[in-house]
């Protein structure tokens, strides 16, 4: 059966570039970020040397290292991404590919490679490609649009309160955004690891970025392969932008946001409704 | 014979992916048969736990009796509910119908615990409940996403192009667990709760008849229908505790 497949699914991809008048690549997309282009075969070489060790001679993220670290290394044969400005269900950008490698992952095992060139973050991210079928023969995926921020005042910060009710991000968040959410403790991704949801008391920075814009992508397009859906279809921008400024407000930082919120706070904080299974519908 | 032909109708051949094992059978009119038969089991099949819902007082109170985990359904006797039974090889290939398949969650349950999809075929996903669900089907094939929906939300309309058995899990709701089995096949049946099925409208030939339980795997069977006949393929799946 096996050779079968294979056999057929050659044929089919012969047939589409008949189809196509030959303009389909057999192999992975071109990979582009700003005007460099990156090349696999040089990203092999450095993969060889930076990555291997944790994501394995196959991207599989089965390397030597894998067993001593959690979260896991990525395994790029799944082509399944969390930090990606595409819709959930999507590939990355090149571009996302290239900040995620650019900007490491807080609190886990992924340093930031910023001693690496832009062309050799290029060629990495162009070999990286080469691990799963989903980048061959496939249409470049398109970012979502993320309209200019609103203003960060406090209405808007109560109506992102509110959308943190309503949408019960407090079931996996916790009420103060402590990761601490009844739903919490029983979370697994999709290789069924346990992993924690954000808690924003720890600090400044998320997975997938630091700033506002960031923020606003990550629950937008979700963080696949994780327990974080994507709530593109549930959030008009200006909703989207409001919990974003109310979300800066659980952190243990003084933006802007926290300072207008502490402020609020001092003379309104009795006239709150709870956030939690006790707060309702507000 | 069509060998040599294939290149030319590759793109077209994506669609009969799973089905170009077998010599097909003739194209002529011929009376239909029928497959059918009964799922079993042996030995003791895991009791399936109580749901705690407590957690999720608006779907808690929509159940008046407790409600039970749908892994392993069994019927009277050793009879065994909610096995897909498809023809794996030998079918002729079938367009996606364009009727969509509906897919409830309601009271923290997916309704039905497995939705039975042609690859291709519109699917439709809604939350009839007064709580958050979010919809993350587990699949490794088809491209994974996990979308949030709210209640009072529009339907997710989607479809997958590749055959798959997808778990489907609710995050928020760790108990809510179901599948969507995306098949190249229109001759698909689960079986009811009495453990029967019957695939109807076979013209006769030779067939893979596969059965899939969620726990318990895949089993498969060649049968050879008559024409106008029925023929019996029942199957018995080995049930462990744990």
């Amino acid at each position: 059966m096996r050779p079968q497949t294979r056999w057929i699914s050659l044929v089919s991809a012969w047939g589409a570039v008949l189809f196509l008048g030959g303009v389909t690549p057999l192999v992975a997309q071109a990979t582009h970020v700003a005007n460099v282009t990156g090349q696999a075969a040089r990203g092999d070489k450095l993969y060889q040397r930076y990555c291997v060790g944790c994501h394995g001679p196959d991207g599989d993220g089965n390397g030597e290292n894998a067993m001593w670290i959690d979260p896991k290394p990525r395994d790029f044969t799944a082509g399944v991404f969390k930090c990606r400005s595409t819709p959930s269900g999507n590939l990355p950008t090149d571009q996302d590919l290239y900040d995620a490698v650019t900007r490491g992952f807080v609190t886990t095992n992924m340093p930031p490679w910023v001693a690496l060139t832009p062309q050799n973050r290029v060629d990495l991210i162009a070999y990286i490609k080469t691990f799963s079928p989903r980048w061959t023969g496939a249409a470049a995926p398109t970012a979502i649009t993320i309209p200019p921020e609103t203003p960060a005042n406090i209405e808007s910060i109560l109506r992102g309160r509110q959308t943190f009710q309503r949408l019960e991000c407090w079931k996996c968040h916790g009420p103060a955004g402590h990761g601490d959410g009844p739903s919490a403790s029983t979370l697994t991704d999709s290789k069924d690891n346990p992993i924690r949801p954000y808690n924003f008391s720890s600090g400044t920075r998320f997975k997938c970025g630091d700033t506002n814009q960031d923020l606003y992508r990550i629950f937008m397009t979700g963080l696949d392969g994780t327990p974080m859906p994507s709530f593109i279809d549930n959030l008009q921008p200006n909703e989207a932008w409001d919990l974003v400024h109310f979300l800066r407000t659980l952190q243990p930082v003084k933006s802007p946001e926290a300072l207008t919120w502490q402020n609020y706070l001092q003379t309104h904080r009795g006239e709150l409704k709870p956030i939690g299974p006790e707060g309702g519908s507000q | 014979m069509n060998r040599h032909l294939a290149p030319a109708f590759g793109a077209l051949a994506l669609a009969a992916l799973a089905t170009a094992a077998t010599d097909a059978p003739a194209t002529r009119p011929a009376a239909a048969g029928t497959i059918s038969g009964t799922v079993t089991y042996t030995g003791t099949p895991p009791k399936m736990r109580p749901v705690d819902m407590s957690k999720e007082p608006t779907c808690a109170s929509q159940h008046a009796t407790e409600v039970l985990t749908e892994t392993i359904v069994t019927g009277p006797g050793t009879t065994l509910a909610n096995v897909v039974v498809y023809i794996s090889a030998g079918d002729q290939p079938t367009p996606a119908p364009t009727e969509p398949v509906r897919y409830d969650q309601k009271g923290c349950q997916y309704i039905p615990h497995v939705a039975i999809l042609h690859a291709g075929q519109p699917l439709e996903i809604y939350n009839n409940d007064k709580t958050s669900h979010n919809i993350h089907p587990l699949s490794k094939v088809n491209p994974e996403w996990n979308k949030s929906q709210p209640p009072g939300s529009p339907a997710i309309k989607t479809s997958y192009d590749k055959p798959e058995f997808i778990p489907v899990k609710c995050n928020i709701h760790p108990w809510m667990h179901g599948y969507f089995a995306v098949l190249s096949t229109s001759h698909v049946a689960l079986s009811g709760a009495n453990g029967k099925f019957s695939l109807a409208g076979l013209p006769p030939g030779k067939y893979t008849v596969t059965a899939w339980q969620e726990r318990f795997g895949t089993q498969t069977q060649e049968v050879t229908v008559s024409e106008g006949g029925t023929a019996t393929a029942n199957f018995v799946f080995k049930a462990l505790p744990y």
